[in-house]
């Protein structure tokens, strides 16, 4: 059951972003990445990360992919005759052969390493968000307090950006 | 029981997806989409390494990543626009003012 879900999940993700990429009209590669995230999601739940995938849904699914479309509606891109770079034939056979590269290096790694305390059955037993929430506030307490800085900064960043600019006449004051 | 290279290799054909994306398309917000691709291939790398050695931090580490990601579409988006309102061009290869 489990390899069915697996093979669904790797299957439709890897698909809808080819779909992503090489799709014409902008928004329907939106409509794509929203396909792939949600199934991205779905591998998270395989992996017993409940949490992580109720976050993929609600933050990437449901706040970034809006912004992306909303922006995407607001500067009412057309789809394009040439929407591929003039020599992109050499990009995709050079990554191409990155690829073959990477994926027989990766059958050939054996992934071993030290075990963690945090197993499937201690994490199931006290929850899955209860147990990120404790590992996140005590080890990870200082990353978090820097990524609500970073947050912030963003938020100042895109308003300051996106503002209309400043009418400056000679005689009218600058805002 | 699914092994964690099956994992592994998804991940890495998301990202190599991604990267292609980056590198072919004239869109520049097709492009940040490919930037999220290869962000989503990260995090499931992350996630199957976690649970394959029995730690919570490569999901914490997820976490952060979407965080980065959410203020990586915001800042992106806002210098799009205003490269949008001078020029009327959202193509990477049109947007060439810093060029040398």
């Amino acid at each position: 059951m489990t390899q069915i879900f697996f093979a669904y999940f790797a299957l439709v993700s890897i698909v809808t972003g080819i779909l992503t990429v090489s799709l014409r009209n902008p928004v329907q590669c939106g409509i794509a990445l929203l396909a792939l995230l949600g199934h991205v999601a779905g591998l998270f739940v395989l992996l017993h990360a409940e949490f992580v995938a109720a976050v993929q849904v609600i933050i990437y699914a449901g706040a970034i992919l809006i912004l992306y479309l909303f922006v995407l509606m607001l500067l009412n891109l057309k789809a394009e005759e040439r929407y591929f770079h003039r020599r992109y034939a050499w990009y995709v056979v050079g990554v191409g052969a990155l690829t073959v590269e990477l994926l027989m290096v990766l059958l050939a790694t054996r992934f071993e390493g030290a075990k963690g305390p945090a197993t499937v059955e201690a994490v199931e037993e006290i929850g899955n968000s209860m147990a990120i929430g404790i590992v996140m506030f005590s080890d990870y307490l200082l990353p978090f307090e820097i990524i609500g800085v970073f947050l912030l900064a963003a938020v100042v960043g895109a308003i300051v950006l996106a503002k209309p600019p400043a009418v400056t006449d000679a005689g009218a004051e600058e805002r | 029981m699914i092994p964690v290279s099956a994992y592994v290799i998804v991940s890495a054909i998301l990202f190599v997806t991604g990267l292609i994306g980056v590198l072919v398309r004239r869109n520049f917000i097709i492009v940040m989409m490919s930037v999220e691709i290869m962000l989503n291939a990260a995090n499931v790398n992350l996630v199957a390494m976690a649970q394959h050695l029995d730690s919570l931090a490569g999901q914490i580490l997820t976490l952060f990543v979407i965080a980065i990601a959410a203020g990586e579409a915001a800042v992106g988006l806002a210098i799009i626009i205003v490269v949008f309102r001078g020029k009327l061009a959202t193509n990477v290869d049109q947007i060439n003012l810093l060029k040398w």
